[in-house]
């Protein structure tokens, strides 16, 4: 199951995505956190941030709104208290980050990287926030000139995450991949909104939110499958997966890993059924390693 | 966690009363502790719901029916499985000791105070409010577990007619209480925060939030309270509450 990932070798293809696992310690008290392949962290910024006033959450069919607004106590803290704590653990630690300006987004990589995380996901897509965020990642401009600053500073693989809001996926990719990121992740949230219509009042505070779950897995698989045509480095794909299954889905439209996120608050030990269950699906279809499922497609 | 239904009963339009056994044993839960509940395959998320009581292998929830969630919730049969996370949160205080404590509940809030009560040993008293008498519940349980249990309505049409905070301000003119502890709607809390604060005596509320992880990882169910060093900051329902103390809470 073992996955050679932008250099980055993961004991097995599945990780948490960022915003749904904090820095580990809760799920560390349910299971052994070594038992993942990488856990990317909750999204980090230069200073501390108190995120968006409630509600911050809504469900939806098969989904769920969130509108937390990047919540963390700035990347500091994460070095000092949250980076030695998940340290303890066997599992690859891939800090993401987000800033207000390019140069933001170059400080978060050349403390982080320094600071010896495994890889770093630069957030070019969050759509809870004012500043950044989902700007630097609908423009393939904006989205380079992040990467190539990142880059630059960071000496550790650098995975760009990109947002399914946008026209074509394809084209922030290639952009992100030119300026020189080694992997990409995606999909980021899609902006959506629900509307209470006994109060006629938005069900987030902030009005809109983003949305994830199985109800997007659809739209993840697409555009796996789009930006996997368009570039040659490795893509991590989240986006609803709940089951081996799902996981598997994603692979074959090209994610050379996957990402488990909203399926923990179904059920906490979800991504330790992906793994068991993508190891079986393998040994079902006769694949001898888990890389090789990457583009299977037929 | 996995439990099989007992019974599930409607103990008046609406409000269900859901019996468990855990399916392995289970730890003693704090009065004000929940248990986020699997909502069937249609329901993404769990649903928090405080516990009522709990005894030797039987966990009982009452609960009103809201949404989906909560319907699926209120069709189950006997023999029937739910999966759970338990106890979760941060409870209430329940000290049996010393001068007595006042349990306020409110509404949808009073059923933890039934286990508030137990875990009290029969030393709290008790107040309740309901909108009308129509939605009262859990009085006799209530009555069994305190030696005083006061009853009010908003119309007047069950107890006296008014607010919890206007009983509690009487009772607490005649008992010096050890502390207060509320569970209900909102506005309801912070009268009865302001009560208790008069009679300078602790209180405690607990919280309600839209809720994803239940565990304290994904933030989704913040609530305004003051920060340590001054300020305020925004704290997690599940993790550091639902109860907080109330001098915490920024209303």
């Amino acid at each position: 199951m073992a996955v050679s990932f932008a250099g980055v070798s993961l004991k097995n293809p599945v990780a948490v995505a960022s915003g749904t696992f904090g820095f580990g310690r809760e799920y560390g008290l349910r299971f052994d956190l070594s038992r993942l392949g990488a856990i990317c962290v909750k999204g980090l910024t230069i200073a501390p941030r108190g995120g968006n006033p409630p509600p911050r959450v809504a469900e939806t069919p098969m989904g769920m709104l969130n509108s937390v607004g990047l919540q963390n106590p700035g990347v500091e803290a994460f070095i000092q208290n949250e980076l030695p704590f998940l340290r303890k653990y066997d599992v690859k630690i891939i800090a993401n980050l987000s800033g207000e300006t390019v140069a933001e987004y170059a400080e978060l990589a050349g403390r982080l990287s320094d600071a010896g995380v495994d890889m770093l996901e630069v957030n070019i897509s969050c759509p809870n926030v004012k500043a950044g965020g989902l700007a630097f990642g609908v423009d393939p401009a904006s989205a380079a000139a992040v990467t190539r600053a990142v880059r630059d500073r960071s000496n550790v693989p650098v995975m760009v995450k990109l947002s399914p809001n946008v026209a074509d996926i394809a084209d922030i990719a290639r952009a992100a991949e030119a300026a020189g990121a080694d992997a990409l992740s995606l999909i980021n949230t899609l902006l959506g909104m629900r509307i209470d219509v006994n109060t006629r009042r938005p069900v987030l505070a902030r009005g809109v939110g983003g949305l994830s779950g199985p109800a997007v897995r659809p739209v993840a698989v697409r555009c796996v499958w789009q930006t996997a045509q368009a570039v040659k480095i490795p893509i991590m794909g989240m986006g609803g997966v709940m089951t081996a299954d799902d996981a598997a889905e994603l692979m074959l439209a090209g994610a050379s890993a996957v990402a488990v996120g909203t399926a923990l608050f179904r059920d906490p030990e979800a991504p330790l059924d992906v793994i068991d269950g993508l190891a079986a699906y393998c040994a079902r279809q006769g694949f001898t390693r888990a890389a090789d499922l990457t583009g299977a497609l037929r | 966690m996995l439990a099989t239904v007992l019974s599930l009963a409607e103990l008046r339009p609406g409000a269900f009363d859901l019996r468990l056994e855990p399916s392995e044993p289970c730890r003693k839960a704090r009065a004000g502790q929940f248990a986020h509940i699997l909502c069937g395959p249609e329901n993404l998320l769990r649903r928090p719901i405080s516990l009522c009581d709990q005894r030797e292998d039987m966990l009982r929830f009452v609960f009103e029916k809201k949404g989906a969630g909560t319907s699926w919730l209120a069709r189950r049969r006997p023999g029937e499985t739910v999966d759970l996370l338990f106890p979760l949160g941060r409870g209430f205080t329940a000290n049996p000791d010393g001068p007595p404590t006042l349990l306020v509940g409110g509404g949808a809030g009073v059923p933890p105070m039934v286990y508030a009560a137990r875990r009290l040993n029969g030393t709290a008293h008790a107040v309740t409010g309901f909108r009308t008498a129509g939605l009262a519940m859990l009085l006799d349980d209530l009555n069994a577990l305190c030696p005083k249990v006061e009853v009010c309505s908003d119309d007047g049409s069950l107890g006296a007619r008014g607010f919890v905070d206007a009983v509690c301000r009487r009772l607490m003119g005649e008992t010096a209480y050890a502390r207060v502890l509320a569970c209900g709607p909102k506005p309801m809390l912070r009268a009865v925060a302001a009560a208790a604060a008069e009679f300078d005596v602790p209180c405690e509320v607990s919280l309600e939030e839209r809720m994803g992880c239940g565990l304290g990882a994904c933030l989704g169910c913040a609530c305004r309270t003051k920060a340590p060093g001054g300020g305020e900051t925004y704290s997690r329902v599940c993790q550091d509450g639902p109860v907080f103390d109330a001098g915490e809470v920024i209303w």
